[in-house]
């Protein structure tokens, strides 16, 4: 799963040392974070040069110095934990139980467990900068008159404070799974760094500042209610006393301390700050366009050319940047379109062209058959059709099927339309990538499965078996697709069987498949189900965790569309182009298959289009770190898809009543000729 | 150089441009006196008195064009858009007396109707704004012209059809950006509010000018207020702005025709040329004033634009070699020039705005008025080779008080160049250059050979011949 782990040629040599310009960027900004955060913290309105020649005393003071390089570190860790967790396919939960499972996933505890240390580190930095009461967890008792009392007592201020770091570390990390802060997602302009940098950051400290506001708040309301648990345990195995005569800050009085909000506000905003820059230069340094060559001179070099890297399976991030390129060679670039519509030297064949369309046409022809079978599993009301549909097929599935592939793979049922299964896709995203979060195999179809258990951490799962899962899929595209079980979460033993499997790191087969059973069995397995589901079904927690989140079919299913995206500008544009610019013809003999390929994933989407919730738009969230962008790809597929098609119609014109297509098609193509689409 | 005493003299006598053939133009005393060959778009009249009051709560004339709820720098951002001549600093001095200041406002503005203009890139539609906030769509192939209203649908300013695509209109309002999905195979005459999408980003409004990129994928907004211009992905509502110091605000966003580079004007001496791919941009300061309009040549090579205060048309020449050009030069002078003839007649001044026709071949450049004379517009022929130059062509004049108010070529006409104007008095007319374009590509395939014979045909016969040995 770590991706050190990976032997791609591109991670190695791009993705890491972009990672590791970031995070040496993000640390040469902490002292400039820093510094602003002294000024602030250290304010004093009505002693001005006083505050001002403190602070200069204390940015060059040794405290100083040492808060600074433990902030280092807390970057390092923070950095590298962007680096293992981004992901360019977002997974999207379907239900809220998926997504209670996925913030409890063991990788999301550990995840959270170092941000709360991390964020603790961070505040103890902040109140040793910000000196006075915050200064250090012991302070000196104020009731020196009895002479038996301690020299030391707990200062509850400092406590408060490094308390307060664990929380926002804590929820940074816990809103990073809620708002996919780990997505990473792509401009839709090409800006240079700095430039896209400089932009960025008024907005990134606007984010800080108003998460740590809520942040704060949720803090005080929790510290009110159980601030005493804490203090009364460090208190007493510190041996620390808790000075009586000093208000205790869980009480209303300790609470509506101004400046103490002031200040925790101020340090929790410095702590986002530092974390939220070192996402943000990730995420910069990361999408950054690649430049692959075309073709190669050197034949130890093919590895690295456009139309191999199109073809890779396992790191999406060099296929994403790969077709990025792609569309933005196939519209600024002639002299490397001329390198794309070239003929192989010796024996003239157009392999590059063959290559990149057969990757694009591919991938659009994986979303129209991933759309197609979900639009059959999908009844008119929004339902997923009943368990005895497929329950007959059964037989013919797999007898060894994990419970990952079952879920990944069910409601694929053979495509209606033979045209559509023309394309055996090789697809990459049916196959698992080698990142554990980002398998967009399963993220489609979990939507439909009503089985909350099985969504990410399956995932995680069944990323660490990526040969077999390959074949398994590679089987499942075989004409003989397997019928899926019946729905998981409604019914007694699939889905416990999966939950247990939730803890367990290594994917079991957990669930023995019910092929093997008599029919008998099945049949009384059956009827169980159906008890169990009907008795779930009532009650009002069990439907609350379970329902499907409206949309989120949708999103999961539209979660890579990025990719068909530059898929479509760049196959569009290279033959737009190719009208002017292709001497020896070879985009031609592919024309035919481009545009029946798009005609019939616009269908696809057209008709995913009418379904309910599709074509809601999702609430804009407004100050956040996470990127929430998957939640309208689809609609810029759509968009993307209709100029496509437009870009080829209005260049070819009336050339195109020549293209021998289906005559359906002839009659969509003709649709778009007169521009009535 | 060219000059506007090259011309021909305009029209006298209540005489109307009708169109262009065999390299004049031709003169008649009404619209309808001469036959239509193809698709006639249709002239359309929307007097002032016809269009309702506005139906918000201050119905006051007064009102329709600064909201009083906002504040004083949007509404000096609103006038100074709107009034185009005036800089924002007379509405800030004029405060105090805002009323006289509105109502010469009302008197230069408002006796045109129509407040915006714009031509689908590939098909014989268009939509027109009109004063009380409503858009009208017209289309050859049907008989309903949907109206389109939306409760933000206030004050518009520019629009712009999405190319590459049959439905979408952006519409640049008061407070945000409006994209309208008209169904063109729909036949409700009312579009309801939910065809629209609003996409609005805190302090960028009042939107006065939208660009669509030629590929059709992204939309640049600007606002004279707010010093960034917005790149949006309409379909996925998310925007990136793009923000550069001085200037004070983008006025104006023109993109090239071949999509690689935009212009942003801003209301200072300065305006910048963005090229698209990384998204950076060239300062361009101008001496005397801001840029006042400004069109590019179909390929995108060149930039005409014009200063406000200079009565001259400069030229700017990109190209990808020699790394951008050094300094602009000075193509047509449009001072102000008086023809003798039965009566004086007066013409010239500054460029209210520039319109290039598709093919590359004309240019009409429209002429502010003063007290003396009314504003006009001045048509060149336009040739890029050996050298770019300017070559007279002639005046267009319409009905007697009508002044040209919105000028624009229509994008796609197959015999020449149509250039639809909107006048002050609520008209709208067509009028047609009939020419043989050199530049154009045809989409037959076939080699234009039969339009060079008509040619040599009689001028002053031949119109309804020439046309039809085109068709």
């Amino acid at each position: 799963m770590l991706s050190f782990n990976q032997d791609c040629w591109f991670v190695r040599k791009v993705v890491r040392w972009r990672a590791l310009a970031s995070i040496a960027w993000s640390v040469l900004l902490l002292p400039a974070t820093t510094t602003l955060f002294v000024f602030l913290v250290r304010f004093s309105l009505f002693h001005p040069v006083e505050w001002i020649s403190e602070c200069f005393g204390l940015l060059t003071a040794a405290s100083t110095i040492f808060s600074l390089i433990l902030l280092c570190g807390v970057v390092l860790v923070i950095g590298f934990f962007n680096l293992e967790g981004y992901t360019v396919v977002p997974s999207i939960p379907c239900s809220r139980v998926a997504l209670l499972a996925k913030v409890l996933h063991p990788r999301q505890c550990v995840h959270s467990l170092v941000h709360c240390t991390v964020g603790m580190m961070v505040m103890w930095c902040a109140s040793v900068m910000a000196g006075g009461r915050y200064q250090a967890l012991g302070s000196p008792c104020t009731r020196g008159e009895s002479a038996d009392a301690p020299e030391v007592c707990l200062n509850e201020y400092h406590l408060f404070l490094l308390l307060a770091g664990a929380f926002i570390g804590y929820s940074h990390s816990f809103l990073g799974v809620v708002q996919n802060m780990n997505y990473v997602s792509f401009q839709i302009i090409q800006q240079y760094k700095y430039l896209r940098c400089k932009g960025s950051l008024p907005w990134v400290l606007k984010c800080s500042a108003v998460q740590s506001l809520y942040a704060v708040r949720n803090y005080v309301a929790l510290y009110f209610f159980f601030g005493h648990i804490p203090r009364a345990w460090i208190s007493n195995s510190l041996n620390l006393p808790i000075d009586s005569s000093v208000h205790s800050l869980d009480s209303l009085t300790g609470l509506l301390d101004f400046s103490l909000l002031y200040h925790l506000w101020i340090s929790g905003a410095f702590l986002l700050l530092t974390w939220y820059i070192t996402v943000l230069l990730f995420r910069i340094y990361v999408t950054e366009a690649h430049r692959f060559p075309v073709q190669s001179t050197f034949a130890e070099d093919a590895e690295q050319c456009l139309p191999k890297v199109l073809s890779e399976k396992r790191t999406l991030i060099m296929k994403f940047l790969a077709l990025q390129d792609l569309a933005l060679l196939s519209q600024h670039s002639p002299p490397r379109r001329q390198e794309v519509f070239s003929l192989s030297q010796p024996g003239g064949h157009p392999h590059n062209w063959n290559a990149i369309s057969k990757e694009c046409l591919a991938l659009l022809s994986d979303l129209t058959q991933r759309l197609v079978a979900h639009h059959d599993a999908v009844a008119s009301n929004g339902r997923a059709r009943p368990p005895s549909a497929t329950s007959d097929t059964r037989t013919t599935s797999n007898s060894s099927v994990s419970s990952a592939v079952v879920s990944g793979t069910e409601d694929l049922p053979q495509t209606p339309r033979p045209s559509v299964l023309l394309k055996t896709p090789g697809s990459v995203f049916l196959k698992s990538s080698g990142r554990g979060i980002s398998s967009p195999l399963t993220a489609p179809f979990t939507p439909d499965l009503d089985s909350p258990f099985s969504t990410p951490s399956l995932r995680h799962l069944a990323a660490q078996q990526v040969p077999q899962q390959g074949q398994w899929l590679g089987s499942v595209q075989s004409p003989h697709i397997i019928r899926r079980g019946p729905k998981l979460w409604s019914t007694s033993t699939d889905s416990q069987a999966n939950g247990s499997a939730l803890a367990s790191p290594v994917p079991t087969p957990s669930s023995p498949p019910p092929e093997q059973k008599s029919s008998f069995m099945a049949q009384w397995l059956q009827n169980r189900k159906e008890q169990v589901k009907g008795f779930m079904a009532k009650r009002v927690l069990v439907v609350y965790l379970f329902n499907k989140l409206p949309e989120a079919s949708s999103q999961a299913l539209f979660a890579d569309s990025q990719a068909h995206i530059w898929a479509l500008e760049g196959l569009s544009h290279l033959v737009a182009a190719s009208f002017s610019e292709d001497k020896y013809g070879v985009v031609q003999t592919t024309l035919p298959s481009i545009l029946g390929c798009m005609l019939s994933l616009q269908e696809a989407v057209d008709r995913h289009f009418k379904l309910p919730h599709a074509s809601s738009k999702p609430v804009k969230t407004s100050c956040s770190m996470g990127d929430s962008t998957y939640k309208t790809l689809r609609f810029a597929l759509r968009a993307a898809l209709k100029t496509s098609i437009y870009r080829i119609t209005s260049t070819f014109g009336e050339h195109l009543n020549a293209v021998c297509i289906s005559a359906e098609h002839q009659k969509r193509l003709q649709q778009f000729m007169e521009y009535r689409e | 150089m060219c000059s506007l005493a090259l011309f021909p003299p305009p029209l006298s006598g209540g005489q109307i441009t009708l169109y262009e053939a065999n390299n004049e133009l031709v003169a008649g005393s009404s619209p309808d006196c001469y036959e239509k060959q193809h698709w006639d778009p249709p002239s359309l009249n929307f007097p002032r008195e016809t269009l309702k009051p506005h139906s918000r709560p201050e119905s006051s004339s007064k009102a329709a064009f600064l909201d009083h709820k906002d504040t004083l720098w949007m509404r000096s951002a609103g006038a100074w858009y709107m009034l185009a001549y005036i800089c924002s600093f007379k509405e800030l001095f004029n405060h105090c007396e805002s009323f006289s200041f509105n109502c010469f406002f009302l008197t230069f503005r408002s006796d045109s109707a129509i407040r915006s203009f714009a031509w689908h890139p590939h098909t014989d539609k268009f939509a027109v704004a009109l004063l009380d906030d409503s858009i009208k769509i017209y289309n050859s192939r049907s008989a309903t012209a949907p109206t389109l209203k939306h409760r933000l649908q206030r004050n518009v300013s520019a629009m712009q059809w999405k190319p590459l695509c049959a439905s979408a209109l952006a519409v640049a309002c008061h407070t945000c950006l409006l994209v309208w999905h008209v169904d063109p195979s729909s036949l409700s005459t009312r579009p309801s509010s939910g065809c629209a999408q609003v996409l609005s980003h805190p302090g960028h409004s009042p939107v006065t000018s939208v660009a669509w990129s030629p590929s059709g994928s992204l939309l640049v907004s600007a606002s004279p207020v707010d010093t960034a211009m917005m790149v949006w992905d309409v379909a996925a509502e998310n925007c990136v702005p793009l923000q550069r110091v001085g200037g004070g605000g983008v006025t104006n966003v023109s993109w090239s025709p071949d999509g690689s580079r935009l212009l942003a004007a801003t209301p200072s001496a300065l305006f910048r040329v963005w090229e698209t791919r990384m998204w950076t941009c060239e300062r361009w300061p101008c001496l005397k004033g801001r840029c006042q309009s400004a069109c590019w040549s179909p390929d995108g090579s060149r930039l005409l634009f014009s200063v406000q205060g200079e009565m001259v048309i400069y030229a700017l020449t990109f190209s990808d070699m020699t790394g951008g050009p050094k300094s602009a030069a000075v193509v047509a002078d449009l001072s102000e020039t008086t023809f003798s003839g039965i009566d004086d007649i007066t013409v010239g001044g500054e460029v209210q705005s520039l319109a290039w026709d598709p093919t590359g071949e004309r240019l009409a450049v429209l002429l502010k008025g003063s007290s003396s004379h009314p504003a006009i517009i001045a048509v060149f022929k336009t040739r890029s080779s050996p050298v770019f130059e300017l070559l007279p062509c002639g005046f267009v004049s319409g009905e007697i008080g009508a002044e040209p108010r919105l000028i624009q070529f229509h994008p796609h006409f197959q015999h020449g160049a149509l250039l639809t104007v909107c006048w002050s008095n609520g008209r709208i007319s067509h009028v047609p250059f009939y020419f043989v374009s050199v530049g154009r590509p045809h989409t037959g395939g076939s080699p234009p050979l039969p339009h060079i014979t008509s040619k040599i045909e009689d001028y002053s016969t031949t119109h309804t011949l020439y046309t039809e040995q085109i068709s």
